[in-house]
């Protein structure tokens, strides 16, 4: 059983005031999450990615296509029991402070009064917001309102938790704090589903991407591999280079950066950065440090997107023949 | 946990929420100043200051329910969608029947509520004027139960049009169902004699499609002294679920439909 699946799930939303014109935001997607560990769904702006998890989660309709939860389908609302979600910028009741929002959740699920002031207890203290009870929502700050999006998500212990871009707009000490949280879920074998267009956080957490762009599966891989492809380049330093060293360095590398008196060069693969090393040394050159430089997500994403700039956000329900999913 | 409860947990939030509208303590404050006033209008009206207390009462009571229940009617779950505060609710084991349904009786209990406080004043001015109650004062009550059922109706309106439409809209829909809801009759009258064969059939499916909110109205009867027939507080609460059944109903397969983008 399938953790998440999808199979050909379309989208097509309609625009123009007068003359409706379908403008497809998901197209065909198919994917298989397994169960437990983080899977990143990643992609520029406009790709998709808020789109299906609105359909995961039944917020807006699939065009086309089907989709299974924990293997049931996504029309039975009570795969809702088992699975959270945090919302892109998630916006509470103002008026409530967070243990009044969170024993409000807790109602839903049908949890008794003592149940519900512990797991209310218990999520604040592991959210950090346990200091903060008397506080109104509305005068929570962006970080913390996404900790207590993140401790609504968790109310009833879910196998399996959505989360859209959960850091987006946190400063770095929120993002760590997000960050590790995630990374705790995963210790407790939860399945962690997540959108987002930043790689860094993506290549931090991810054990799974799958990589959307104008509404399509670009890339799905799991990070050890996409990370421990081939070596595409090596990184020599040298320190006091004499200007016959510069000059070789110069002929051999891709790039050549001096910082103080210390020389950085990118050596290509081609041309063996194994060889070039020899060379230096036999030349008696000060070597301080070679790294192989391997392709990173960034490398992987663009590979597949290439420059998210040029890609419009949406696209026609009838895209140009030849676009296959890979 | 099963569907009635998730139902009244939304009910009890939904009434939470409106209860700390501002906009409704404004109102019920306006209606207890002008039950207020009518004992000094009834002061200056010689031998009917009894009547003109509880005509000016019962019609402070029903306009200003009336504006409670639009205006925060429409609002409720228009700014849960607005807000996005309904992707929290949905993503929970709740139908969106159960959503709606909710909705309703939470705005249904602030109003019953909110009339009986404006009633309790109303009370508390006619015992100033009279310095007794009297048993036909009982009276006014059967009118102010007919004018809660004219909210229940509104109430199910407005949540439709919130459902289909944005908040302004909803509340001109809304107020223009009530306005014609009162003049029914007359319009039905307007299509037969204007001899036009389309105005006719025209008005006379309004007659039969929108709430005759006439049906309700016994503020005359209340301030004359005279008996509300037992009849007609049976068939207006039987005609009053028939057509919140229906609204909600239509509420319901409206959200149902809906998407939030």
């Amino acid at each position: 059983m399938w953790a998440v699946e999808t199979i050909g799930l379309t989208k097509d939303y309609s625009a123009g005031f007068w003359r409706k014109r379908p403008l497809r935001a998901l197209d065909g997607l198919s994917l298989r999450v397994e169960k437990g560990g983080i899977f990143g769904l990643l992609g520029p702006n406009g790709a998709g990615k808020t789109t299906t998890l609105k359909i995961l989660l039944r917020l807006v309709f699939p065009t086309a296509g089907s989709a299974q939860l924990l293997g049931r389908d996504i029309r039975d609302i009570s795969v809702h029991r088992l699975i959270g979600y945090l919302p892109e910028n998630p916006y509470f009741y103002d008026h409530l402070t967070a243990p009044e929002f969170l024993n409000y959740m807790a109602e839903i699920f049908g949890m008794g009064r003592d149940a519900r002031c512990r797991r209310v207890g218990t999520l604040l203290e592991r959210v950090g917001l346990a200091s903060f009870q008397k506080l109104p929502l509305r005068k929570f700050s962006k970080g913390m309102t996404q900790r207590a999006g993140i401790a609504q998500a968790l109310i009833n212990d879910p196998e399996l938790i959505f989360l859209d871009e959960p850091m987006s707009g946190l400063d770095p000490l929120g993002r760590r704090e997000v960050r590790d949280l995630i990374l705790g879920l995963r210790e407790e074998g939860k399945t962690i589903f997540f959108s987002t267009h930043i790689l860094g956080d993506a290549e931090t957490l991810c054990d799974r991407v799958a990589i959307l762009h104008r509404g399509r599966l670009e890339g799905l891989g799991g990070m050890q591999e996409i990370l421990s492809r081939e070596v595409s380049s090596a990184e020599i330093v040298l320190e006091h280079p004499s200007p016959e060293l510069v000059e070789l360095a110069k002929s051999l590398a891709s790039s050549v950066v001096r910082t103080g008196e210390r020389v950085r060069m990118v050596i290509p693969e081609a041309a063996q950065p194994e060889r070039v090393l020899a060379q230096f040394l036999e030349r008696g050159a000060k070597v301080v440090s070679f790294n192989e430089v391997r392709n990173s997500l960034e490398d992987y994403f663009m590979e597949r997107v290439g420059s998210p700039a040029r890609a419009p956000d949406v696209r026609s329900a009838h895209p140009p023949a030849g676009g296959e999913n890979p | 946990m099963n569907s009635i409860s998730r139902v009244a947990t939304i009910a009890v939030h939904s009434f939470k929420e409106s209860v700390r509208e501002k906009v409704l303590y404004n109102l019920v404050g306006f209606a207890l100043l002008l039950i207020a006033a009518a004992i000094l209008f009834g002061s200056i009206s010689v031998g009917i200051q009894k009547t003109i207390l509880i005509n000016l009462g019962l019609s402070s009571i029903s306009v200003f329910g009336l504006l409670m229940a639009i205006f925060i009617g429409v609002g409720l779950v228009a700014k849960e969608i607005e807000r996005r505060t309904l992707y929290n609710i949905l993503s929970k084991p709740v139908a969106r029947a159960e959503f709606i349904v909710g909705k309703y009786l939470g705005l249904l209990v602030t109003l019953v509520i909110n009339t009986a406080i404006m009633a309790l004043g109303f009370y508390a001015a006619l015992y100033y004027v009279t310095r007794q109650f009297v048993r036909a004062d009982a009276i006014a009550l059967e009118a102010i139960y007919l004018i809660l059922l004219q909210f229940a109706i509104v109430v199910g309106v407005a949540i439709f049009f919130s459902c289909i439409s944005t908040p302004v809209l909803s509340a001109v829909f809304t107020f223009c169902v009530y306005v014609i809801g009162n003049y029914l009759a007359d319009i039905r009258w307007f299509g037969r004699e204007n001899g036009s064969v389309l105005m006719e059939k025209l008005t006379h499916a309004l007659y039969f499609l929108l709430p005759n909110f006439a049906n309700f109205q016994a503020t005359s009867l209340a301030a004359h002294g005279m008996r509300i027939p037992g009849y007609l507080l049976v068939s207006d609460s039987l005609y009053a679920l028939l057509y919140v059944t229906v609204l909600v109903s239509a509420a319901v397969l409206a959200f149902e439909e809906r998407e939030f983008k």
